[in-house]
């Protein structure tokens, strides 16, 4: 509760966010030509997330992000996931031969293929690790 | 987008030839989606299906490895050395087929909702919990890879710390809690040694490490690894003295999850070890070189020992069976210090029967449970006139147990039996057969209360009824398993046979 | 003795993980000996860390796609092998995981023990057994 009164902290919060999550969405893509991908920047966003929790109160993040989207979110990053593998082997590839994805050009099917799993990744993590922090929040009150 | 397929018999063809990773997709699909639908009862349908499914791939396997020998699949199409690979030999697909079928008969015939402390209207979980666990599992037999298989082991441990902990009774937290603990450390000594091993050779590949291991000198580096391994393994699989959170956990999951566990969890964990041991060191490095059998032989002996005599003393039917486990866990590891191909068989085929018999010992007391409301020894007086077929089943199981010819239990006796004598240890023969004597005191303890003595008056096991259909229906399927495999030992022990010969590279 | 110096780093990862099985094995706080276990698990990261890392090398990142550049580069500069790195971003994840569930049953340990401490709880659970052997 002394957070609320605390001016410095929620102002300096509020301008950090923004960047939290440009910064989650540059390590998620970036992750494709260098140092990076879903797992840190799903953590980095759930980070925003916890941070924003933690200065406004935890009621406040869950009107930003409700936590039944969070407990599907878990669910639907590991089924896209699977759903990647099984495309590719519908188009006749092995599971998660990503290159299948586009027959045409192979290399290009593999940045697709990791585009999504990392997607799925990224979701799977901000929401797990969110999720963990709305469930040990709540407890005790 | 997708390419058409031409017409059902190519496309199921085409099916087949994704089967070795479907028996590992299918759960871990299902797991998502059972989380996802919020009703219990349509989780439990696509848990079930999911299990079914992987089943009945696994036996179509099973007969493709027969046929062909190695079914390899290529994740990702990286060839081996370099990529991950799924590896069907036939001890892995045996176990994979023990792992598969326990899922099919534990997850579609439901779960008593008062065993579980979930609130209502959440039990959809319980089944995303178990099929992640057999997702872990069947990873973790399938694999080729080593590091692949501690990211399955995590994965399956941490589902089985899951239904462990959401057993009824608060005792349940604590002892999930210290499995927790054991667990992660035997997780993490199973993988500084996978470190170790890949410091030396520079791979992961099962195969490729045994080959490449064949030129490595260096015994020090060799012996830590393998020791670290080898404890860490001990630990997943409660051999005697590093069994100590097993008792707590079977006691106090909720029955189903400790036949599930009992079944498979530790199988698998003992598959592991043999693949370490036989294939990975092979067998001249693991008995001559490190002398396994000088560790392996007398802790073995022990476990079967100390776990036959603390079950005699326990008045809770699932604590007997869980000290009763760790008997029999002795009993598989006593295949493999025996170092000869009968030891061999018998300890795979005491796998696949354990599995079976003490699967069926847990789901009898599930129903136990559910009729009578205690799993304590004292208050089943009388029960065999009042629940005959689920008391009948029991008999049938505790039979096994004890290696009463006719039953499965007799089989893999019968080998470990022969494979001691074949090494000219007698005494091991010897103490095997007193050990089974002390199965029959515990057996016998709950014969004599569930038949030769009275319900006293006013206890509810005057009252019980027979446990539903439901319940009963996979009971009897593994009670009738464990007969038939104790007769007919063409499959069990003929696959064990084939397997062990595999393993030692004896194979004909 | 060089040998022995030279591989500080196990030695440091040897250290780390005494500590943290230590603390494991003689806390009696649950919570506490979630950090020994976490204790244990960095110092096995440590050593697949060390493990993979080459002096003087740089992180196996290729700067340029085109095949002769890539040939020079890979003659000219060390690298340190990724596989053991790539290797243990699972097994943080992991590690994340345990430590997430181990803390959770804490939390309901607490809640239904009314302590966390393992003498308390143990006692608490001995109790217990004794009232359902004396009901017998």
């Amino acid at each position: 509760m002394r957070m609320r009164e605390n001016t410095i902290l929620r102002v300096a919060a509020k301008s950090l966010l923004p960047f939290f999550f440009l910064f989650a969405f540059y390590v998620q893509f970036h992750g494709d030509f260098g140092p990076g991908g879903g797992f840190q920047a799903g953590v980095i966003f759930a980070a925003g997330v916890v941070l924003y929790g933690l200065i406004y109160g935890v009621d406040a993040a869950k009107a930003v992000i409700p936590k039944p989207w969070v407990e599907v979110g878990v669910a639907l990053g590991v089924l896209i996931w699977i759903a990647t593998g099984v495309a590719t082997m519908l188009e006749g590839g092995r599971y998660l031969e990503y290159g299948k994805l586009d027959v045409a050009h192979p290399v290009h099917g593999q940045h697709l293929g990791i585009l999504f799993v990392e997607f799925g990744v990224l979701m799977a993590v901000a929401s797990g690790m969110t999720l963990i922090f709305y469930l040990f929040a709540e407890r005790g009150r | 987008m997708f390419a058409p397929l031409a017409d059902w018999a190519s496309s199921l063809e085409a099916l087949t030839e994704h089967f070795p990773v479907l028996v590992v997709v299918l759960p871990m699909l299902a797991a998502p989606l059972c989380f996802l639908v919020r009703h219990a009862n349509l989780a439990r349908a696509i848990g079930g299906l999911a299990a079914v499914a992987c089943f009945a791939m696994v036996v179509q396997l099973l007969g493709r490895v027969l046929d062909e020998g190695v079914v390899s699949y290529r994740l990702g199409g990286w060839p081996p050395p370099l990529g991950i690979e799924y590896r069907y030999d036939l001890i892995n697909t045996f176990v994979a087929l023990i792992v598969s079928a326990m899922a099919a008969i534990v997850i579609p015939f439901g779960q008593n909702p008062r065993a579980f402390a979930v609130p209502p209207g959440r039990h959809n979980v319980v089944y995303a919990v178990y099929a992640l666990c057999a997702a872990g599992l069947l990873g973790m037999t399938v694999t080729g890879d080593l590091f692949n298989i501690y990211v399955f082991l995590e994965i399956s441990s941490l589902s089985a710390y899951t239904l462990v902990a959401i057993g009824s009774e608060r005792r349940a937290l604590m002892s999930a809690f210290s499995y927790l603990t054991m667990g992660t450390i035997g997780g993490l000594f199973f993988l500084i040694g996978v470190g170790m091993l890949y410091q030396m050779t520079g791979t992961l590949n099962i195969v490729d490490l045994s080959e490449r291991l064949a030129d490595v000198s260096s015994v020090r580096t060799l012996s830590v690894a393998f020791a670290m391994l080898f404890i860490g393994l001990s630990i997943k699989l409660a051999v005697f003295p590093l069994h100590q959170w097993l008792p707590n956990a079977y006691t106090f999951a909720p029955p189903k999850v400790s036949a599930f566990l009992a079944a498979t969890a530790t199988k698998v964990a003992f598959y592991v070890m043999l693949r370490v041991i036989f294939t990975i060191f092979g067998r001249e490095r693991s008995f001559e070189q490190m002398n396994l059998d000088r560790i392996l032989l007398p802790l073995s002996v022990a476990a079967m020992f100390m776990g036959s005599i603390a079950a005699i003393y326990q008045l809770n039917i699932k604590r007997l069976l869980a000290y009763s486990s760790i008997a029999q866990i002795g009993y598989m590891t006593l295949g493999i210090s025996l170092n000869s191909e009968s030891g061999l068989v018998g300890g795979i085929v005491h796998l696949f029967n354990h599995a079976v018999m003490k699967g069926g010992l847990f789901l009898a007391v599930a129903c136990i449970l559910f009729r009578l409301g205690s799993v304590k020894i004292e208050d089943m007086r009388g029960l065999g006139r009042r629940m005959p077929w689920t008391m009948g089943a029991v008999l049938i199981f505790g039979l096994g147990l004890i290696g009463v010819p006719g039953t499965v239990g007799f089989v893999s006796k019968w080998y470990l039996v022969v494979g001691a004598i074949e090494r000219d240890l007698h005494v091991v023969a010897f103490l095997t057969l007193v050990s089974s004597l002390l199965a029959v005191v515990y057996v016998w303890r709950l014969v004599e209360v569930a038949w030769f003595s009275k319900a006293s008056e006013g206890s509810s096991a005057q009252t019980v009824r027979e446990a539903p259909l439901a319940m009963l229906l996979p009971v009897w399927l593994l009670a009738l398993a464990s007969l038939w495999f104790g007769i007919s030992t063409d499959h069990s022990a003929g696959i064990a046979r084939l397997a062990a010969q595999q393993l030692l590279g004896t194979a004909p | 003795m060089s040998a022995y110096l030279g591989l500080w780093h196990y030695h440091a990862c040897i250290v780390l993980m005494m500590v943290g099985l230590f603390a494991v094995i003689s806390r009696q706080h649950l919570v506490k000996k979630i950090l020994g276990l976490t204790i244990t698990q960095v110092s096995v990261i440590m050593f697949f860390v060390a493990m993979g890392k080459v002096r003087d090398g740089t992180a196996p990142i290729l700067a340029t796609m085109e095949a002769e550049a890539v040939a020079t580069a890979a003659r000219d500069v060390d690298y340190s092998n990724p596989i053991p790195h790539v290797l243990m971003l699972t097994a943080i994840v992991v590690g994340v995981a345990t430590n997430a569930l181990g803390l959770s049953f804490v939390v309901r340990i607490k809640a239904s023990y009314g302590s966390a401490e393992e003498d308390e709880i143990l006692a608490a659970d001995h109790e217990t057994s004794k009232r359902e052997s004396a009901a017998l």
